[in-house]
């Protein structure tokens, strides 16, 4: 079904691309998986090595542009393949955000270090493997050019949001009654929000995808599926 | 969009006993450029060429179906084809001016041939040489060389003499094989830029190779494959998500 351009290295280039991509999206969904590892399990080397890995995935993201301006000012693509090279541009951007939000929450553990928690983290991981879920739909939606799980990312993101609601007030509610554990309580509030910032990062990749597949823009559009 | 300049309906058109376009149906906007593309033989430069009755120039080639220009068929008993190609005149691929003519007398060729020459009147002439020329964006840099033979520009400039020879009877239509095929890019983009000044007064129909002139170009764009009409679309949905996977594999080159 999906035919080879007739330029063999052309199509190589767009492989490339797509091969960048897709480990630059592994390495970013498993930086998710470390760095709340990294918070509940207390792992400060962990958190460490998370924050490191990061650089990786900025370099990435630099080769990853440069590599669609060269095919950009070469090729001239149109129809589809212009559609993949710009959305490859978005997705890097989005991806990249990704990491620098995860980057931020090892920081916290290495903050909060030894300290105990305020309770035992349970809506964090959960939000944690929402979001990681997400990343990795995207991204196969990406691979297979499938609209539907794409589509099924976009509306995953309200669970998310209504887990962090309730992270919110719980802590919301913890901090009020014990003045001791605001300082505890706020750097858990920055976590559960950066996870559900990377929900909307995730929800960017998904509506770019169905763009890329159907050349149809579904953001900001009240319900997405008139087509 | 208005009412189309031309309304082609159901046109077919043979080579002998060859079909080389199968019931094309197409409207062609006033005042827009419309671009025709696809590969070598799908009929564009046919199709094109029934627009202003060339095609039947070719011994053996006949057509079928109709096409309307502002309402009338051009193919109707009593249309004389020699107006027919005033009022929609053709530039071709390689630039033709009449080798033993000045540019001058190019330009005014047009215009002796269909009798309609203002009885070769100097200040007449004159003021039609100087529209025509300025209009194919040419005036300026061959004003003083009027007398100097066509053949004598470079070969951009031809196509412009060219030009301006189609545009000095004042035409309605303008089509346009491959106009740039064998101008360098520079040439290439003093002919594009001047399609869309032309807009203004002409309706441009171009046929292309080049996909990205097409997409410079036009404001629509239509898709021929094995002397079918593939799409039809805005030249902007065309290059960013044509409906059909043939105009797709075409235009992202999956060819075969």
């Amino acid at each position: 079904m999906i035919k080879p351009h007739t330029d063999r290295e052309y199509e190589n280039e767009l492989n490339k691309l797509r091969e960048r991509l897709l480990r630059m999206a592994g390495r970013v969904e498993q930086m998710i998986a470390d760095s709340v590892k990294a918070l509940v399990e207390q792992d400060v080397q962990l958190a460490r090595r998370t924050i490191e890995a990061d650089r990786v995935v900025d370099r990435a993201e630099v080769e990853t542009d440069e590599l669609c301006l060269v095919i950009l000012a070469k090729r001239q693509p149109v129809a589809s393949d212009l559609r993949f090279i710009t959305l490859s541009l978005k997705m890097v951007t989005d991806l990249e955000r990704i990491g620098d939000l995860a980057v931020n929450i090892c920081e916290r553990a290495i903050d909060l270090g030894q300290d105990p928690p305020l309770k035992p983290w349970v809506d964090v991981p959960r939000m944690a493997a929402i979001v990681q879920g997400m990343v990795r739909d995207a991204i196969d939606a990406f691979v297979a050019g499938d609209v539907q799980r794409a589509q099924s990312v976009v509306d995953r993101d309200q669970s998310l949001d209504d887990l962090y609601t309730r992270v919110f007030r719980d802590l919301l509610s913890t901090m009020l009654n014990d003045g001791s554990k605001v300082e505890r309580g706020i750097h858990a509030q920055s976590v559960a929000k950066w996870l559900e910032r990377m929900g909307d990062h995730a929800t960017n990749l998904a509506e770019q995808v169905v763009f890329m597949v159907k050349g149809k823009d579904i953001r900001h559009v009240a319900k997405p599926d008139d087509a | 969009m208005g009412s189309p300049k031309f309304e082609v309906r159901e046109l077919s058109a043979w080579f002998g006993g060859k079909r080389v376009l199968h019931g094309i149906n197409l409207g062609i906007a006033a005042h827009q450029a419309t671009a025709v593309i696809g590969p070598s033989g799908c009929g564009k430069s046919t199709f094109i060429r029934c627009l202003n009755r060339m095609h039947e120039l070719v011994p053996s080639a006949h057509s079928e179906g109709e096409v309307r220009l502002d309402g009338v068929d051009v193919y109707e008993r009593g249309i004389d084809p020699v107006l027919l190609r005033r009022r929609v005149g053709m530039v071709f691929q390689k630039p033709n001016p009449f080798p033993s003519m000045s540019v001058r007398e190019n330009v005014l060729a047009g215009l002796r041939l269909t009798g309609t020459m203002p009885n070769g009147r100097e200040g007449r002439d004159q003021h039609a040489v100087e529209r025509a020329l300025s209009q194919a964006a040419l005036w300026d840099e061959v004003k003083d060389r009027l007398d100097d033979p066509g053949v004598s520009l470079s070969g951009g400039q031809q196509q412009r003499l060219c030009i301006a020879r189609a545009l000095a009877v004042n035409p309605d239509v303008l089509l346009m094989d491959e106009p740039c095929s064998a101008l360098d890019p520079i040439a290439s983009a003093k002919i594009e830029d001047l399609i869309h000044s032309l807009k203004q007064s002409y309706t441009i129909v171009v046929v292309t190779h080049s996909m990205q002139q097409a997409a410079r170009v036009s404001d629509l764009t239509a898709f021929f494959l094995s002397g079918s009409l593939i799409e039809f679309d805005s030249t902007d949905r065309i290059f960013t998500s044509p409906k059909d996977s043939r105009t797709e594999d075409y235009i992202t080159g999956k060819f075969g």
